[in-house]
């Protein structure tokens, strides 16, 4: 359901209801007057964020103003003197990209497997994917610390990227969207013509599934660049921290912690490229929200 | 392949029937042959699933049943039931934080869903005729999906009592006094602390609940509308009669998912509340209290506990998700 769908729902509204009364100017103001204010309470605090990342630390904590100030240089050099937050971008993004790809690309062949393949087991291994998705991630911690522990991975990257093979919601979801939308005919037609299984998949499935497979790959990448306990149980050296990690420590540095402004402008800069990346393509992001759900 | 060949006629249009295969295909060997395909086809998955979900599953259950420190060189030590026993008489740690966990997410539920609810009627209304539904439905859900560890600094930072900006915002407005020390404390105090991080949670999630109810909405099909005005039902009848009956079972849905992975509260409340700080103990989740035990400090470290908090929480968990699933059964049924 996009932006494009509603706005034709509301237009084609007009036919059953009978409201042709004019409608009374001063209860609209005050609908559209609440829901802005709504909106500005979604954006004041990143707002703050802004102007004070630009404010000198004593200026911030002395009093309140909308109006930027010239000290973004000044909080830039006490923030970068401390902390390595692009070294932590660059970490987040060497752990949430290999993450997406893995998941997007097992999942689709295992959802497509599941979906199109009759072999024993097939349903014993789809009925544990689906109770796995309902069991909840602290069950696992402890004894997933353990295991890491035992396979001697700990402080490294392979233990929050490998696990994105299995994705159990992912594999669910794609392969209830193979089963609604594939049509195995195109696969009969491919097997006459002798192409082999994982051609099929390849040239024929993939393409098919491309709109499903990118679905859940933003909700896996914004959940991956977000994600803060396991990076937090499992990594122990700071310059292999991500960004969700780095953040948590921001005020363990004094001088930091002392300077409002280099604290804002530090938020500021970890929040930018999620932001700018809602900014870009909130439509697919807010269609990846619905999708597993209602539908389901 | 021999023993493919030697399957009885029977078995091979049963499996044909079975797969609604055309009948170009019918030759028994190949037919076996593809099916098998699957199994190369799940492998990685089914082998790193066994890995790194199903083993630490089970060794988090037989940890429960140990004691064990989990420093270098100790062995988990097997004691029976003793864990469970002392989580379940566990007031402080365990049924306090339960206690916390709940009130946080009631409160935060109540705002979420009240507002996503409000939300809907005004936008999903005919006559109202909204403009601009997907900018604001944009900035609605913007704060989900920030970070909420970036979120808790940026919060703890604004919140402070004497130099954060939203007091001063406040005070500037004239809504507090002159004396920074009567402004109100806001993740500091035993009484307001919980009440800021629910506020918080809410103003994260109620984009989406909204996002859900509206996408719900939307999917009523507008011949009952339309049948139901042609029978002269007026705008709140259509509202009571229709909407509000077949929005039910998405709100249910939205309130326990927002339950179980409210249960399991940790970032937020972990990151703004300083552990030194008084307000620390009415804001401890169930899962900061494990997490204590599973990776905290080694003099309080005691993995067999949490491990069986774990199992406790879950079984809680586990109520719930029934309980949905029943619901939602019944409502189909009906």
């Amino acid at each position: 359901m996009n932006k494009k769908d509603i706005k034709q729902e509301l237009k084609n509204n007009k036919t059953p209801l009978t409201f042709t009364k004019s409608l009374n100017f001063f209860w609209m103001a005050l609908i559209y007057t609440a829901i802005t204010i709504l909106a500005v309470v979604c954006l004041i605090p990143f707002v703050l964020m802004m102007i004070n990342a630009t404010r000198d630390g004593h200026e911030i904590v002395r009093g309140f103003t909308l109006i930027p100030g010239d000290d973004l240089v000044a909080n830039w050099k006490m923030l970068t003197k401390h902390i390595n937050l692009f070294r932590a971008m660059l970490n987040s993004l060497i752990v949430a990209l290999p993450c997406t790809l893995l998941s997007s690309y097992f999942s689709a062949i295992t959802g497509y497997a599941l979906a199109v393949y009759k072999f024993i087991g097939n349903k014993l291994i789809f009925a544990i994917t689906v109770v796995f998705m309902m069991i909840p991630g602290q069950l696992s911690l402890l004894g997933f610390y353990e295991l890491v522990k035992e396979l001697g991975m700990i402080d490294t990257y392979w233990p929050l990227i490998l696990p994105s093979i299995a994705s159990c919601g992912t594999v669910f979801f794609l392969r209830q969207y193979v089963l609604s939308l594939f049509p195995k005919t195109l696969l009969e037609a491919a097997r006459i013509d002798g192409a082999r299984e994982i051609y099929s998949f390849h040239r024929i499935a993939l393409p098919i599934m491309a709109p499903g497979i990118a679905t859940m790959a933003i909700g896996a990448f914004i959940g991956n660049w977000n994600a803060y306990l396991m990076p937090l149980i499992l990594l122990t050296t700071q310059e292999k921290f991500t960004l969700p990690l780095l953040m948590s420590r921001l005020n363990e540095s004094t001088d930091v912690a002392a300077n409002q402004g280099a604290i804002y402008l530090g938020v500021a800069i970890s929040v930018f490229p999620i932001m700018t990346c809602f900014c870009f393509c909130s439509k697919y992001i807010i269609g990846s929200i619905t999708a597993g759900s209602v539908k389901g | 392949m021999t023993n493919a060949q030697n399957i009885q006629p029977e078995t091979v249009e049963q499996t044909v029937e079975d797969t609604n295969y055309v009948p170009v295909v019918i030759k028994s060997s190949n037919l076996r042959k593809r099916e098998r395909t699957g199994y190369a086809f799940v492998l990685p998955y089914v082998i790193v699933f066994c890995i790194f979900s199903i083993y630490p599953v089970c060794k988090t259950f037989y940890l429960s049943f140990c004691k064990y420190k989990g420093g270098i060189g100790k062995v988990p030590e097997w004691i029976g039931i003793e864990n469970y026993d002392t989580v379940i008489h566990d007031i402080q740690l365990f049924w306090e934080p339960l206690l916390n966990t709940v009130k946080i997410w009631g409160l935060n539920i109540v705002l979420q869903l009240g507002l996503a609810f409000l939300l809907t009627i005004v936008f999903s209304d005919v006559k109202y005729k909204i403009k601009g539904v997907g900018v604001y439905r944009v900035i609605y859900y913007l704060p989900n999906i920030i970070a909420a560890t970036s979120l808790a600094f940026l919060f703890s930072t604004l919140l402070d009592q004497r130099y954060g900006s939203f007091n001063q915002m406040l005070h500037s407005l004239g809504a507090l006094g002159s004396n920074p020390e009567t402004w109100p404390n806001w993740l500091g105090s035993k009484d307001l602390t919980w009440i800021s991080i629910a506020v918080i949670q809410a103003w994260m999630w109620f984009g989406n609940s909204f996002i859900m109810l509206m996408a719900g909405v939307m999917g009523i099909s507008r011949d009952y509308y339309e049948a139901a005005a042609i029978d002269g039902a007026g705008r709140w009848k259509l509202f009571t009669k229709i909407t509000l009956p077949l929005l039910k079972p998405i709100m249910l849905y939205v309130g326990v998912t927002s339950l179980i992975g409210g249960l399991q509260m940790f970032d937020l409340p972990q990151i703004m509340i300083n552990k030194a700080a008084s307000s620390y103990p009415t804001i401890r989740t169930v899962i900061m209290s494990l997490y204590n035990f599973g990776f905290g400090p080694y003099s309080v470290k005691n993995v067999g506990r949490a491990a069986a908090m774990a199992y406790v929480l879950f079984a809680i968990i586990l109520v719930f998700s029934v309980l949905q699933f029943v619901l939602m059964r019944n409502k189909e049924e009906e």
